[in-house]
């Protein structure tokens, strides 16, 4: 590991070590470039993750004080915790459940495709197909994708069968174990899926992707990486120039710290980033760094979500085996006959039994909501993960009141559904209601929508400025030396899990940067 | 959203539950403020070792009576037959732990114990619901209904209850424990599978 000095002006310091930030570290220290990696969290490793999913909650969660308001679900069924991703190195990427499909060429070009639609603020993509695709091309490589490139998928597990015999029943075509990002066979070094069913408590394993274990360790074997745990970005600095020059941050022990930079990527993950940008506020930028154009922390999209369980009268014990491994993937499409516009996926969950009916249940108590958990061994469940339109007031805002550790505002993530959003949440759980009848479920239950755990869009990429915070490369249209590099730059969120988007976009914002940087242009 | 009896309240409560026929009750209370008692019943999965066993768990801030009225409560909330007291007497310790230290929750507790009323627990179920309605926007029941779902689906006793087998690394994954066992429907095409991973 490199050791870099905090008044080192040739540095780049990149916030957050996730999917986004710890590739791109991982690619900039392979060109030979000095790179600080700043986490919040602290270190784990497949030796010390927990195996009781409370404590594995607690080690993995940001638990931060955030807010939220907004006439969503998840305001109502989870009020303390509006967003779930992850406070540790590797960021989310430790307890996502890595399922890795890609963005249709259509969904990059949402707004010609689904035309003006009123209340939202739907633009294109700044980037065709063809030029994600390369990169898509490189992520499913880096990361052995199943069902690319010859890597097998993962075996059925009953989850699976009760969604494949189910879905077929319906009609789907398009039913299989997934794109995931685990290892159906050993590879890269790390072994295969033994089937835990644990992917959210951390894979004890190393078969599922994650830069804690695979791009930041090889960053660090470059000479050319220092992490810094335990250390939480407050306020990014720019000279009278108006070029970001430095990061202000806390310590393990609560110290500030200033670090010099050439350039700061921000992956904080959306809400992070927007706070971070909202708290770099200053005389020459009163409304946050890059946020002229006011779209910082604006459009946010969060995917339209929802769980249904179907219960049977026999066994499932759908808790044995990994937790998103299995696809319906026909309604992935665009069309507006449905009474709506973009798609959906239908994606296979299981929950551990703490966790079922703590996220997986509506509200409820007494002899019904009891008689769901009786039923346990019996059920099977679908997650729904579809494209929401982006508003310009769903967005990431500072409370005035609620402060973090630091004396820092908080959070507040606001969400108004669109009416586009709960035409396509009622359509899927139909659809996935139907899918259960046809092989006799007993019962169906529709679970809350569960707090979002896809945060994107908020420091987006588009063409013009005033559409966004980003130009093409998630660099700031204002400030040259200031990059985004998480979900954030999404210009849409689609209806594709994204973690896969944000590994191919931050490959593909690495060799511009590096090009740039050999080039002298910042 | 999460909190979970420790593991060593777990042994802990085990070993209270297999020793607790011979615990010194004297000694017990001595230290505390009251204690929940119970019997392992049969039908229950700690029958299997355990049946018949007496049990004493003492507290630190509730009262023997106040601990029965949310034990009458919690399984109100959350009514699984057949699972034992035991389980239940999880939650109850967990709210008699917070209450000991935070003087806030305690209050609370408190003032909905009064609202209850030390009768409570001895009306038939459809009663103890129609009371429980009247409070259920209360900070009190809403503190209850957290705890209970947060506590009782955590314990040991849930999961041989649910039939729930909890983590698989220590003991290979489910990969050949019965992760594809399901019979009763056709099985997946191979181009919608994949091929089971090599032993080896």
């Amino acid at each position: 590991m490199a050791n870099i000095a905090l008044n080192d002006s040739e540095a780049v310091v990149i916030i957050g070590s996730g999917a986004g930030g710890g590739t791109l570290a991982h690619e900039l220290t392979r060109h030979g470039i000095k790179v600080v990696l700043l986490e919040a969290g602290k270190r784990q490793s497949t030796q010390t993750f927990s195996q009781v999913p409370g404590e594995a909650f607690r080690q993995l969660t940001w638990l931060d004080a955030r807010t939220q308001s907004g006439d969503w679900g998840v305001k109502r069924d989870f009020p303390d915790l509006p967003v779930w991703h992850c406070k540790t190195v590797g960021g989310t990427t430790v307890h996502w459940t890595a399922a890795t499909p890609r963005l249709q060429p259509w969904e990059l070009q949402a707004k010609t495709i689904y035309g003006a639609i009123p209340g939202s603020s739907l633009i294109d993509w700044p980037l065709s197909y063809d030029e994600l695709e390369t990169y898509y091309q490189l992520a499913e490589r880096r990361m052995g994708v199943t069902r690319r490139n010859g890597i097998p998928g993962l075996p059925a597990s009953n989850n699976f069968k009760v969604m494949y015999a189910a879905a077929t029943k319906a009609g789907y075509k398009q039913v299989h174990t997934g794109h995931l990002a685990i290892n159906s066979r050993a590879f890269d070094g790390r072994g295969f899926c033994i089937q835990q069913g644990f992917c959210v408590q951390g894979c004890k394993m190393g078969a599922k992707w994650s830069t804690l274990y695979t791009e930041i360790p090889r960053a660090e074997a470059t000479g050319n990486l220092e992490l810094r745990t335990e250390s939480t970005a407050v306020r990014v600095e720019h000279n009278d120039a108006g070029r970001v020059n430095g990061i202000v941050y806390r310590d393990p022990q609560g110290r500030e710290q200033r670090q010099k930079a050439r350039i700061v990527c921000v992956a904080g993950n959306a809400i992070e980033t927007t706070r971070l940008l909202l708290l770099s506020e200053s005389s020459k930028f009163p409304n946050g760094l890059g946020n002229s154009s006011g779209q910082v922390g604006r459009n946010y999209c969060h995917h339209i979500t929802g769980l249904v369980w179907g219960i049977f009268d026999k066994p499932v014990y759908s808790w044995r085996g990994a937790t998103i491994a299995g696809v319906v993937e026909d309604e992935a499409r665009n069309d507006p006959s449905r009474g709506f516009v973009g798609g959906y996926r239908l994606e296979l969950i299981t929950l551990d039994l703490p966790t079922f009916p703590l996220v997986g249940l509506r509200y409820g108590w007494g002899r019904d909501f009891a008689s769901i958990i009786e039923d346990y061994r019996n059920l099977s469940g679908m997650f729904i993960n579809g494209e929401d339109l982006p508003r310009p007031d769903n967005r990431i805002t500072l409370n005035s009141v609620v402060k973090d550790a630091f004396g820092l505002p908080a959070a507040n993530v606001h969400v108004d559904e669109h009416a586009n959003d709960v035409a396509l949440r009622k359509h899927a759980q139909g659809q996935i209601t139907k899918i259960y009848q046809g092989i006799d479920a007993k019962r169906i239950v529709p679970g809350p929508v569960p707090p979002a755990t896809h945060n994107l869009c908020t420091a987006r990429m588009s063409a013009r400025l005033e559409d966004g915070v980003t130009n093409r490369w998630g660099q700031s249209h204002e400030i040259k030396n200031l990059f985004i590099s998480d979900g954030s730059a999404l210009t849409t969120a689609g209806c594709a899990n994204p973690t896969l988007t944000i590994v191919a976009l931050a490959l593909r914002q690495a060799e511009f940067i590096a090009g740039e940087l050999k080039a002298g242009h910042i | 959203m999460w909190e979970t009896p420790t593991v060593a309240d777990t042994y802990r409560i085990i070993r209270l539950c297999k020793d607790g026929a011979r615990m010194n009750r004297r000694k017990l209370l001595k230290a505390s403020a009251g204690v929940l008692t119970g019997v392992v019943v049969s039908g229950s999965p700690l029958a299997l070792w355990a049946k018949g066993r007496a049990w004493t768990m003492d507290l630190a801030a509730l009262s023997t009576a106040d601990a029965a009225t949310l034990m009458a409560m919690v399984r109100t909330i959350l009514p699984h037959d057949k699972l034992d007291d035991l389980a239940y007497a999880q939650v109850v310790k967990a709210v008699d732990q917070q209450a000991h230290g935070d003087s806030r929750f305690a209050a609370l507790i408190e003032g909905g114990l009064r609202q209850l009323g030390s009768d409570f627990g001895k009306n038939g179920e459809s009663q103890r619901v129609e009371i429980l309605k009247k409070i259920e926007s209360s900070e009190f029941f809403q503190a209850m209904r957290q705890k209970s779902v947060q506590i009782l689906y955590a314990t040991p006793f849930a999961y041989s209850y649910f039939g729930y087998e909890g983590e698989a690394f220590s003991k290979g994954g489910y990969l050949f424990r019965g992760f594809s066992d399901l019979h009763w429907l056709p099985e997946v095409p191979e181009e919608n599978s994949g091929p089971l991973p090599a032993k080896s």
